[in-house]
C-alpha cells in the first residue's frame, strides 16, 4: 500500500484543479439522496446520501454486507428503492429522476455497470458482447434485420467497428473472436468495462472490478479506469476491497456500514476517520 | 481392462438378479406348476456385460476429451468442410447447398406419391423445429406448448374456410397473424417467469388449446374435427390428387426456405443477438439497455409465427384435422428436435428434424421399439453431445480496421 501513497496524491490534485473548482462549482452526474432499501424486515440501505460529480472517480467502501451492491442495484434499478431518490444529470445539465424506471431505461440514460460476480454472455464472442452494449444507441429492428436495408446494413458495420475499437481500448482486441467463457478472469473484468462502455455511459459503476486479480493486473486495471476516465466524458463510481486502488485511485470516498454511511471525504480524511478505523479493524478496549 | 471387466461382470449379475422373477419365473397355469427360464435371464447378463463394457468404455474416452466415434479423416474432413463456416469454404457450401435444393426440387417427380407425402410431413416439422429454435434455442425461453399455435394456425384456416370459405393464400398470412397473437397472449403474463417455472406454464397452455378445441364442440366440432379442407389452389387450376401434392410438397419447401433465410438473418441480426443475450443472463441483458418485456415478446410473437403458417399448410395438405393432431407428444417431438439439433443452430435443427420424422417411417420394422429407440437416443445423446449435433457455428464478422472496407474491396 505503501508504495501507492505518494505518486497518486500529486495525480489527484493535478486532476482535480483546484484553482478551477474554486471559480465553477463541480457539476455532479448521479444524485442519490435518502436512499433507503428495505427487505421485508431488513433495512438493507438506511437514508443514504451521495453525489457524484462530472469527471469524478469516487469509490464505495464497506464490510462485506454492508450495501454496497444493494445500492448499485437501486441505483440502476434492478431493485425499486423503498424510499429516497435517484438522478442523473444529462449532458444538457437537466436533471432526470430514477426512481421506478426500469433497468434497460436507465442504461439508455447514460448508466453503465459491471457486475461483482462476472456475467458476461459466456456462449458468444467477445466482440458479440460488445455489441450488445450498442444494442440501446442502434435502431435497426426486425424488418430492418430481414430486408437488410443500406441502413441497417451502415448501422451493423458501425457497431461492429466501434465495438473492436473498444475492445482495443481496454487491450483485449486480440480476443476479438473468442468465446468469453474462455477468456482469462482478469480479461473477462476488462470485458465486462468494454461491453459498459459500449452504451455510451455518462456514468459508469464499476461493481469490485479488482477482485481475484493480481497486484500486477490490480495495477494495470487501476491505470485502466484512470485513462477511461480521462479520454471520456465519464464518472466513475467503483465498489472495491483493494484498499491500495481505492486510495490510490479515488477522488472521495464514501464509508458504508450496515446500510448506512458512516463517512466520506477525501482518502486522507477516510483514512484518517476513527470509525472507519473502527469498522474495518474492530473497536479497541482502550478506544 | 480388469476393472471394466469387473464392472461389466457386477451390472451383469445385478441386472440378472433383479429381473429374475419377472423374466425367469413363470407360472404354468394349466399344470400348475412353475417353470423356471434361466436362459432367458443368462442372455439378457451377456447382453448387458457387453453393453456395460461398451458404456465404460465410451466413458473413459469422454474423460480423456476424445471423439467417441472417430471417423476416417477423409469423412470427417468432408463433413468439416461441409458444416465449416461461411466464407471459409464458401465453393463447398454453395455447391452442396444446390445438390440438396436440386435433389428436394426433383424429389416428388422420381419418388411415389407416398414418399411424397412423407416428405411433406417431415418438411413441416423442419418448420416447426426452426420457429421452435427461435424461443428455445436461440432465446432460451423454453416452451413446452409449441403445438399449440400450430393448431391455432390450422383452426384458423380450417374455420375460416369452413364459415366464409376464404382460401389458402388468404388465410395463410391470417394464421401466421392469429398464431402471433396467441403467441403474445402467452407472453404477456409470463414476462416475469423463467425457466422452470415458464416451461410448466407453456405446458399448461398448449393443454388449454387442446382441450378447448375438444370441447368447445360448436366451434370446432369437438373430436370429430373439421373435414373437407380444401387443398391450397393454382389461379383456378383443376388438380388431381397427384398434382395437388405435389403442390403442397413445393408450398412447403418454399416455407421451409425462407424460414432458413429468415431466421438465419434474424439471428445474426441486433434483435438476434439480443435474444441471445437473454438466453445467456436476463440480469445483464437488461443492465445493457435491453428492454426486456420487448425482445421476449418478440421471441415469442417470431417463434409462434411459424407455427401458424405451418398448421395452415398442415390443413390443407391433410384436409382433417382434430385435436388429436395437437397433442403434448408432438410439441415433445418438435423440442427434441432442436435439442438433438443443437440449440440455437439452424443446420442441425434441419438435420435433426429429418431424421426423427423419416427414420421412424423408414424403419417400419422396428416401429414396436420407436420409442425404446427415441428414448435411448435422447439419453445418450445427452450423456455424450449435450451440446446437440451441430454447434459451434457463429457468424463471422467483418472489421472494417483488420479485413478493409467491404464495400471498396468488391469494387
Amino acid at each position: 500500500m505503501s508504495q501507492y501513497s505518494e505518486t497518486p496524491d500529486a495525480r489527484r490534485n493535478e486532476t482535480m484543479k483546484p484553482e478551477d473548482a474554486a471559480t465553477s462549482a463541480p457539476r455532479p452526474v448521479l444524485e442519490v439522496e435518502e436512499l433507503t432499501q428495505d427487505f421485508g424486515g431488513l433495512r438493507a440501505l438506511n437514508e443514504l446520501d451521495l453525489t457524484v460529480n462530472e469527471g469524478e472517480i469516487v469509490a464505495l467502501i464497506g464490510p462485506n454486507g454492508a450495501g454496497k451492491t444493494t445500492f448499485f442495484n437501486c441505483v440502476t434499478g434492478i431493485y425499486t428503492p423503498t424510499e429516497g431518490r435517484v438522478y442523473l444529470h444529462d449532458a444538457q445539465k437537466r436533471r432526470h429522476l430514477l426512481n421506478g424506471r426500469k433497468p434497460h431505461d436507465i442504461t439508455a440514460m447514460g448508466m453503465a455497470r459491471t457486475f461483482q460476480n462476472i456475467r458476461l454472455f459466456g456462449d458468444m464472442t467477445v466482440l458479440e458482447n460488445v455489441m450488445i452494449g450498442r444494442h440501446c444507441r442502434t435502431r435497426t429492428g426486425i424488418w430492418g434485420a430481414l430486408t437488410r436495408t443500406p441502413f441497417a446494413r451502415r448501422e451493423e458495420q458501425e457497431t461492429i467497428d466501434i465495438s473492436y475499437d473498444l475492445l482495443e481500448s481496454v487491450h483485449l482486441a486480440q480476443f476479438w473472436n473468442e468465446r468469453a467463457h474462455n477468456l482469462p478472469y482478469g480479461a473477462q473484468r476488462r470485458l465486462e468495462i468494454a461491453r459498459a462502455l459500449a452504451t455510451n455511459p455518462r456514468m459508469l459503476l464499476l461493481d469490485e472490478p479488482v477482485a481475484g486479480m493480481n497486484p500486477q493486473e490490480t495495477k494495470e486495471l487501476e491505470e485502466l479506469v484512470r485513462h477511461l476516465r480521462d479520454s471520456r466524458d465519464l464518472s466513475i463510481l467503483l465498489i472495491e476491497h483493494d484498499m491500495g486502488m481505492v486510495m490510490s485511485l479515488s477522488d472521495r470516498i464514501y464509508v458504508m456500514e450496515y446500510g448506512s454511511r458512516i463517512a466520506s471525504g477525501t482518502p486522507e480524511e477516510v483514512r484518517a476517520n476513527p470509525r472507519v478505523i473502527q469498522a474495518y479493524l474492530g473497536e479497541s478496549d482502550d478506544a | 481392462m480388469i476393472n471394466y471387466f469387473g464392472k461389466a461382470l457386477l451390472a451383469s449379475c445385478w441386472f440378472m438378479l433383479l429381473t429374475l422373477p419377472v423374466m425367469g419365473i413363470r407360472l404354468n397355469s394349466v399344470d400348475q406348476t412353475v417353470e423356471w427360464q434361466l436362459g432367458r435371464v443368462a442372455l439378457l447378463g451377456v447382453a448387458i456385460f457387453f453393453l456395460s463394457m461398451l458404456w465404460t468404455w465410451c466413458f473413459s474416452r469422454k474423460a480423456r476429451g476424445q471423439a467417441i466415434v472417430s471417423l476416417p479423416p477423409a469423412v470427417s474432413g468432408s463433413l468439416k468442410q461441409l458444416f465449416s463456416l461461411p466464407g471459409r469454404n464458401a465453393h463447398t457450401r454453395a455447391v452442396s447447398l444446390g445438390i440438396v435444393l436440386v435433389v428436394m426440387l426433383a424429389m416428388p417427380h422420381v419418388s411415389s406419391f407416398y414418399q411424397t407425402n412423407i416428405m411433406i410431413s417431415a418438411l413441416l416439422y423442419v418448420m416447426l423445429a426452426l420457429g421452435l429454435n427461435i424461443a428455445v434455442g436461440i432465446a432460451g425461453q423454453l416452451v413446452l406448448g409449441y403445438v399449440a399455435f400450430y393448431a391455432v394456425g390450422a383452426y384458423t384456416y380450417a374455420l375460416l374456410n369452413q364459415a366464409f370459405g376464404i382460401g389458402f393464400w388468404a388465410c395463410l398470412p391470417v394464421g401466421g397473424f392469429m398464431a402471433v397473437l396467441f403467441g403474445l397472449a402467452l407472453g404477456f403474463p409470463v414476462l416475469r417467469l423463467r425457466g422452470d417455472y415458464l416451461a410448466i406454464v407453456t405446458l399448461g397452455f398448449g393443454e388449454i388449446v387442446r382441450l378447448t378445441l375438444l370441447n368447445w364442440a360448436s366451434l370446432t366440432g369437438g373430436s370429430g374435427g373439421i373435414k373437407d379442407i380444401p387443398a391450397p389452389g393454382f389461379f383456378g387450376m383443376d388438380m388431381d390428387i397427384n398434382m395437388s401434392t405435389m403442390f403442397v410438397y413445393y408450398i412447403v419447401l418454399a416455407a421451409v426456405i425462407i424460414t432458413i433465410v429468415v431466421i438465419s438473418r434474424l439471428k445474426n441480426s441486433r434483435v438476434g443477438l439480443a435474444l441471445q443475450a437473454l438466453r445467456e443472463d436476463e440480469i445483464a441483458c437488461e443492465a445493457m439497455g435491453i428492454n426486456l418485456a420487448r425482445v421476449k415478446l418478440s421471441a415469442f410473437a417470431l417463434s409462434s409465427c411459424w407455427a401458424g403458417f405451418a398448421g395452415v399448410i398442415f390443413a390443407a395438405k391433410t384436409s382433417f384435422i382434430n385435436p388429436a393432431s395437437f397433442t403434448f407428444m408432438e410439441s415433445a417431438m418438435i423440442l427434441s428436435m432442436v435439442v438433438l439439433g443443437g440449440m440455437g443452430s439452424i443446420v442441425g435443427v434441419v438435420i435433426a428434424a429429418m431424421i426423427l420424422i423419416l427414420a421412424p417411417e423408414y424403419l417400419r420394422a422396428f416401429s414396436e421399439y420407436r420409442m425404446l429407440i427415441f428414448g435411448a437416443i435422447m439419453v445418450i445423446m445427452m450423456i455424450f453431445r449435450p451440446q446437440g449435433l451441430v454447434t459451434g457455428e457463429r457468424r463471422r464478422y467483418r472489421i472494417t480496421k483488420l479485413h478493409g472496407n467491404a464495400a471498396k474491396e468488391r469494387a
